[in-house]
Order: structure tokens, then C-alpha cells, then sequence
């Protein structure tokens, strides 16, 4: 791992796929020398009881992440096209499908 | 763009404060990056510390029946209960962490005793009857209190406790079913049932805390979303749930003041002895010593087992999973 880590070993982020068909979510994080025992221990913490068909173990300091500021410019864009939205448009009575 | 983060960053505190209060104020949850205050941030890493070291402490007392389990089924389900203890305190570490201390400091806190785990695992299991008990009424009453926790300010810690109540309710209902066994069973075996919960019941009940008035930290973990109900009112609830399941067991509770209050419409129950759980909290239970001395032996016993792995680790930079 890169500098910067803290003492001891690095830090893993765990996503779950629940079954096939769903996307992996994120369900903890846990700390492993590599990323054979990252997967492993994430094996025994997150899916004893059957929870997922697969596990990713992906090292947190290689994740970069957006300000947390929920009113980050950064987000702006998409707050004022509210066009996007098919709530925006009227549609006649009588038409169905649509 | 930049700029704006850039403002954020250097915003005067008082606006981060007003938009801490605004997030608290509106139930909403704080993510690990927000801004909060330094009391918060504190008494958030003293209390899931404390709730972490008591998952992985509270594996001694049970795993002491592991070998002598009386069948193979009851022993499957006892390592895997505490197996789910483990995992609970893994989910709670990582939790304390996002609040920016380590796991290393956690745990030295824990072994030199400047961090505390709950008292109620100070105290022996000298029958097989007390996995009942523990099962029961220490685990039921940690439901008690932890269900509110799901819906902490604090996400994290919300999010952890979710994953442990669900594993929780297996735990009370293997309890309960040890009990309910043994109390119908032979008369020497009721007795051991009830043995138990003579000794657990006045325990269980300090697990949630002094009354309200004389609690240092309920006024302000409440205002901060950290803590949802008074100790007072969850022990109640306690008490009036655990009195119709003793029915159902056959046991009694072992006080004799515990009479149906129709004005209440609760169950009141005798005085408690905070004495004995200041006692205990000191380190002066009959197990404190024994517990301290278990868990840092298990800590330097391991040692070469994270050593190894780390050597491994060092060797092999192609499975760090990132390029070194």
C-alpha cells in the first residue's frame, strides 16, 4: 500500500452481490495484510449467513471520493433541469402508454 | 468548482455547527466526513468502543461451555453464537474507526483498562444453564437497548447495528430454548434453570444503566440523536416483557417486589443494587481480572499469527491489491 497508511494493516471497503441479478453494495469495511486474506475475512464477517455470491475487497485509500458537503457545487448541475424528470411534463387525459 | 471546496473547507465553525444542529434537528444522520463537534465525535468513539470491546469479551463467558455443551447440536449453536460475537465487535471497531482512530489504539485502550466493556460479563457461568440466561436475559436486554441504536445520528454506528440486531434474535431465542428445555426437564435440571436466572436476573437489569437522574451522559447523547429512550424506560420494558416469558418458561424472577402495577399499567419491580454494579464497574467483580487477564493473553498469543500473515503480505506485493 501507498504512504499515508495508518499504523498497522491497511483498510479494505467490502461490497456484497446478494444474488445474481443485484449489484454489489457496500456493506463494512475490515482490516487484512492482503487482499487473499481481505477476501477471506470479509467471507467470515459479512456472509455467515448466507448473505451474498460475491464479495469485493477493494483498498480503501484507493478510493477517491466527492466533498461530503451535500450543498457541493459539484452537484449543482443536476439540480436545476428539472426537465429530466418526466413529472415536468403535462400529459392530456385520455392518454395512456405514455 | 475548486473554489467552492475550498470554501467549505474554511467555512468559520459556526456555520459547520449551524448545519451539524440543522442535520440533528431534522433526525437526519452524520456521515464520517461532515463536520462535528469534537464532544460528539468523543463521546461516540467512548461508547462504541465500549460496546465493541464488550462483543469480543462477552465471547470468554460462553466460550468457557463450548467443550462441554451437552449434545452436539447445542454445540454447533453456541460457536456459532460466538462466532456472531466476534463479528458483532469487528462491525463496531470498524465503526470507531471512521471516527478516526485506529484498531491498535482501541484495543491497548481495552488492555490497559482505560476503556471499559459491560460489567455484565464479570460475573462466572457456572452451569450450562447460564447459556440459557445469557442467551435470554443478557442478550435479550442488549436487544433492548440496541434496537433504538439503529436509528443513531451517528450513520456508521446505525448501520452496524442493524447487521448485529438481526444476528441478535437468534441468540435470545437459542437462550430461551435452553432454559424452556431444562425447566421441563428433570427436577435437577429446573433447578439448575433456575439457578441461572437467580443469578443473571439483577445483572441484566443493571445493563441498562443507573435511573436516569444520576446518568452522566443521557441528557446529551439524547439532544445529539446518539441515545432515543432513557435508561429507566427500556429497563421497564424489560422487566414487563421478561415477566410473561418467565411464565411460559416456569422460572420465577427472583424478586419478590415484582407486582402488576394496574395505575402504571406496568410491572413494578424491587430496588437495585448500584453499589454492587459500582463494585463491579471498579473491577471488583468476581471475573474482571480473569477476563483482562484472558483477552491480552489471547492478544500476545496471536502475535506470530499476524506477524506471519504480515510477512506474507511483504512478500507477495502482487496480492496487496493495489500496486505497491
Amino acid at each position: 500500500m501507498t504512504g499515508g497508511e495508518r499504523r498497522g494493516w491497511p483498510l479494505w471497503e467490502v461490497f456484497v452481490r446478494a444474488r445474481r441479478g443485484l449489484s454489489h453494495l457496500h456493506v463494512g469495511s475490515l482490516h487484512a495484510p492482503d487482499a487473499a486474506m481481505a477476501l477471506r475475512n470479509a467471507r467470515d464477517v459479512y456472509t455467515r449467513r448466507g448473505e451474498g455470491v460475491s464479495i469485493w475487497v477493494v483498498p480503501a485509500a484507493a478510493i477517491t471520493a466527492s466533498s461530503p458537503d451535500e450543498k457541493d457545487p459539484f452537484f449543482d448541475p443536476a439540480l436545476d433541469k428539472i426537465y429530466r424528470h418526466p413529472s415536468f411534463y403535462d400529459v392530456p387525459d385520455g392518454v395512456s402508454h405514455l | 468548482m475548486t473554489d467552492g471546496i475550498e470554501a467549505s473547507r474554511t467555512a468559520e465553525p459556526a456555520a459547520l455547527r449551524a448545519e451539524f444542529d440543522r442535520l440533528i434537528a431534522d433526525d437526519r444522520r452524520i456521515e464520517p466526513r461532515d463536520w462535528m463537534p469534537e464532544a460528539y465525535r468523543r463521546t461516540l468513539i467512548r461508547q462504541i468502543a465500549q460496546h465493541a470491546h464488550s462483543e469480543i469479551i462477552g465471547m470468554q463467558p460462553e466460550g468457557n461451555w463450548i467443550t462441554r455443551a451437552p449434545s452436539l447440536r447445542r454445540k454447533a449453536i453456541l460457536i456459532a453464537k460466538v462466532q456472531d460475537e466476534a463479528g458483532h465487535g469487528l462491525y463496531l471497531y470498524s465503526a470507531a474507526e471512521t471516527l478516526g482512530v485506529d484498531r491498535e489504539e482501541l484495543l491497548g485502550a481495552l488492555h490497559t483498562g482505560r476503556q471499559k466493556y459491560s460489567s455484565i460479563f464479570n460475573y462466572p457461568t457456572l452451569s450450562w444453564a447460564d447459556m440459557g440466561a445469557i442467551g435470554w436475559l443478557v442478550d435479550g436486554a442488549a436487544i433492548m437497548n440496541q434496537v433504538p441504536l439503529c436509528r443513531c445520528s451517528y450513520a456508521p454506528y446505525g448501520r452496524a447495528m442493524i447487521r448485529i440486531c438481526k444476528e441478535e434474535s437468534f441468540h435470545q431465542r437459542q437462550g430461551f430454548e435452553i432454559l424452556h428445555t431444562l425447566s421441563h426437564g428433570s427436577p435437577a435440571q429446573h433447578e439448575m434453570a433456575q439457578d441461572a436466572v437467580n443469578r443473571f436476573w439483577w445483572p441484566s437489569l443493571m445493563m441498562f444503566g443507573p435511573p436516569d437522574e444520576s446518568s452522566a451522559h443521557t441528557a446529551q447523547s439524547t439532544a445529539w440523536g446518539i441515545k432515543r429512550f432513557g435508561n429507566d424506560e427500556l429497563r421497564q420494558r424489560f422487566v414487563d416483557m421478561c415477566v410473561d416469558q418467565a411464565r411460559v418458561l416456569d422460572l420465577d424472577l427472583p424478586d419478590p417486589d415484582l407486582t402488576w402495577n394496574d395505575e402504571r399499567g406496568h410491572y413494578d419491580f424491587g430496588a437495585i443494587d448500584w453499589a454492587e454494579l459500582n463494585r463491579v464497574i471498579r473491577g471488583d467483580g468476581p471475573c474482571n481480572a480473569d477476563r483482562m487477564a484472558r483477552r491480552v493473553g489471547a492478544h500476545e498469543e496471536g502475535a506470530w499469527v499476524r506477524e506471519a500473515a504480515g510477512a506474507y503480505a511483504a512478500k507477495h506485493p502482487e496480492h496487496a491489491g493495489v500496486a505497491a
